[in-house]
């Protein structure tokens, strides 16, 4: 069995912009295929990414949303967005994607993977990480 | 000189809106592309500062970024017109000098 760490992949910045948002989900998918343990935190801007209804047809980008909802099939379930940035920006959990996960030691119930959490619970998981990558 | 202004960051980021703002004369335009468009959101901590804006200056967002970032028009302050590529092009060419705030 391999070393398995825990990893935070922390999500700064806003998709389509820049580059960063898709980059991080190629580099969290190959932490999910390492069967490391995987946690992403969306703060700031980032939140942003989770925004459902993206529409890229008219701007000529590939609307890479679609992918967060594969996070779960990867046993990627612990996904904190911070409370204080969604305020900021006018949204709530309502207007996020709806990202579940299915349970295999209780049926395979769906549960929720997004977690709202406060800047002062983010810093906790933050300090219990082992490995952080900022995007 | 009429100036269109565009903003193509966002303002929870960066302070070019903030800069383009204070920079505007009054009757002045400013579009928002891009990541600028998350400035158009209402009840936001930048919301405010844009509706003080727009007592002097007309504000525009570009309907396909809005769309792309999965922001419906409802979202959309009040007052601030959402427009496609062609108004986009109507602004640039109606204004005299166009200014990009990078």
């Amino acid at each position: 069995m391999a070393t398995v760490k825990k990893f935070l992949y922390v999500n700064r910045k806003a998709p389509y912009g820049t580059i960063y948002a898709w980059e991080s989900l190629e580099v969290v998918l190959i932490g999910a295929a390492f069967d490391q343990d995987c946690a992403l935190a969306f703060v700031d801007d980032g939140v942003f990414q989770l925004v459902k209804g993206q529409d890229t047809a008219d701007i000529g980008m590939k609307n890479f949303s679609p992918t967060y909802s594969a996070l779960g099939d990867y046993d990627i379930n612990k996904i904190y967005v911070e409370k204080e940035s969604l305020e900021a920006r006018g949204l709530t959990l309502d207007d996020l994607q709806h990202l579940v996960w299915e349970d295999e030691d209780e049926d395979w119930a769906e549960k929720d993977s997004i977690k709202v959490v406060t800047a002062k619970e983010l810093a906790e998981i933050m300090d219990q990480s082992e490995i952080v990558l900022s995007f | 000189m009429s100036m269109l202004h565009i903003v193509n960051k966002s303002a929870y980021e960066k302070d070019s809106l903030k800069s383009c703002i204070s920079h505007a004369v009054s009757g002045a335009s400013i579009l928002m592309i891009e990541d600028g468009i998350y400035s158009a959101i209402k009840n936001t901590s930048a919301s405010s500062m844009v509706e003080s804006a727009m007592k002097d200056v007309s504000v525009y967002v570009l309907g396909p970024d809005l769309k792309a970032r999965g922001i419906s028009e409802d979202k959309v302050i009040d007052g601030i017109s959402v427009v496609d590529y062609a108004g986009f092009v109507e602004l640039s060419t109606k204004n005299d000098v166009v200014q990009s705030w990078l």
